[in-house]
């Protein structure tokens, strides 16, 4: 009865509001970090899985240790290197496509040679059915960048079919390979640009 | 009580289904409804919140004012689909690479906020848990329906992928319904979406006319012997 005439005050609904606030977000922030360990483990997982995806083969050191970080056009990038005999054979890291929904966040491996070793998606917020098509697990498209390189195809034919290039877009959803194949792209001028450091043969620079 | 418990139950799986009867949450269906693995993802995935969403506004409904209710239960539902983003992508990281996608599209499923409003906040939380379960069950169905007709026309097969959300094991329920099959984009298109529907919809109503006509003329058989 007291209850029911309390609900009717200004100053009751104003508390519930920020009562509810106050503690969905404290609930939040309190989850968040509960679980913020468990979800970067998860990623790092994750990730290594997509570097032994991307770098076939073996490598004699553990790529999650050998890295350097260089700036690239959208900011700085982390890369893995694989060795054999001392020597870089292969590099990975991460290049970031504009899709439909977001940013489309790969890894790509590149040879020595400039020539790509594989590319896969790590996250993605593209449309369940259309735009997921570049996950492996869903569709082969991805693996048409094994073995590509800048120079096959030439660098204006680095493009999806509508836009005049060699790379399917699926039916229905264009914006997502495209972004996609702009971002292996921009990466591989990102290899071209930076080998000497990516193959660590710049002499004394770090 | 049976009665009251059957009512309800048969209200979310049919009479009261959240897409053929009130039509709700069509953004969401028209979106991931391109196969019927996608189509039972997203249901799962939305009656384990229209449960949990049901049970909390159910026993926390003497609290609320009539006043500020809606903003109430939004941050309530929106908290819900957090957590259980985030739990997923902690504990469950590869139901949630599947899931994750759906997972945020929950928020604007309006009918979880119209069974708050229409019915968790009237009723006793055994009640509001019976119709989170059922509503949801029914839009499970309704989904997988959909994203199976869409599927079988769209791409020629049926819970494709179906391993990668529910398991191994479940690799059986992979069907290729036409071998072949050349695909027919409109109906994976949103458009494909509306059309299957629409055509459901029609279906189910023609059902419940033909229940109807037959339970009138039972009973002025009844009536007239």
């Amino acid at each position: 009865m007291k209850l029911e005439e309390l609900r009717g005050k200004l100053v009751y609904q104003g508390l519930l509001l920020g009562g509810a606030a106050l503690l969905t977000s404290a609930l939040l922030s309190f989850f968040s970090q509960a679980t913020e360990a468990d979800i970067k483990a998860a990623e790092a997982a994750d990730l290594k899985q997509s570097l032994s995806q991307v770098l076939p083969g073996e490598y004699e050191n553990d790529l999650l240790k050998d890295t350097v970080t260089l700036t690239g056009k959208k900011g700085e990038v982390l890369v893995y290197r694989g060795r054999r005999a001392g020597k870089v054979e292969a590099v990975v890291y991460q290049v970031i496509g504009n899709g439909y929904a977001g940013n489309i966040v790969c890894v790509m491996g590149v040879s020595r040679e400039g020539k790509i070793l594989g590319v896969r998606v790590i996250s993605h917020k593209e449309t369940p059915g259309l735009g997921d098509k570049i996950e492996p697990a869903k569709a082969k498209w991805i693996f048409d960048f094994d073995g590509k390189f800048l120079g096959d195809p030439p660098a204006d034919k680095w493009a999806v079919k509508k836009d005049g290039g060699v790379f399917d877009q699926f039916a229905g959803a264009t914006i997502t390979p495209r972004g996609v194949v702009n971002a292996v792209k921009g990466g591989l001028e990102f290899f071209d640009t930076n080998k000497a450091q990516l193959l660590d043969e710049a002499g004394t620079k770090p | 009580m049976n009665e009251k418990y059957a009512r309800i139950t048969k209200d979310g799986l049919w009479n009261n289904n959240v897409v053929f009867a009130q039509m709700l949450a069509l953004c969401p269906l028209l979106a991931v409804t391109s196969s019927a693995t996608n189509g039972l993802g997203m249901g799962l995935a939305t009656t384990a919140v229209l449960l949990l969403s049901n049970i909390i506004v159910s026993s926390v409904r003497h609290l609320i004012s009539p006043e500020v209710r809606i903003p109430v239960y939004i941050v309530l539902i929106a908290t819900l689909v957090t957590l259980v983003d985030m739990s997923l992508n902690a504990w469950a990281h590869e139901l949630y690479k599947v899931l994750g996608l759906f997972i945020a599209l929950i928020v604007v499923n309006c009918a979880i906020l119209g069974r708050a409003e229409a019915f968790a906040s009237k009723n006793s939380v055994a009640d509001a848990a019976l119709d989170g379960l059922m509503m949801g069950v029914g839009f499970t169905l309704s989904l997988v329906v959909i994203g199976g007709v869409r599927e079988i026309f769209g791409s020629g097969t049926l819970f494709a992928n179906a391993h990668l959300l529910l398991g191994p094991a479940f690799a059986f329920l992979e069907t290729t319904i036409v071998p072949q099959y050349k695909g027919f984009l409109l109906m994976i298109l949103p458009p494909g979406g509306f059309m299957a529907v629409g055509l459901l919809l029609a279906a189910k109503r023609v059902i419940d006319r033909r229940h109807a006509e037959r339970v009138e003329a039972a009973a002025t058989v009844a009536a007239a012997s």
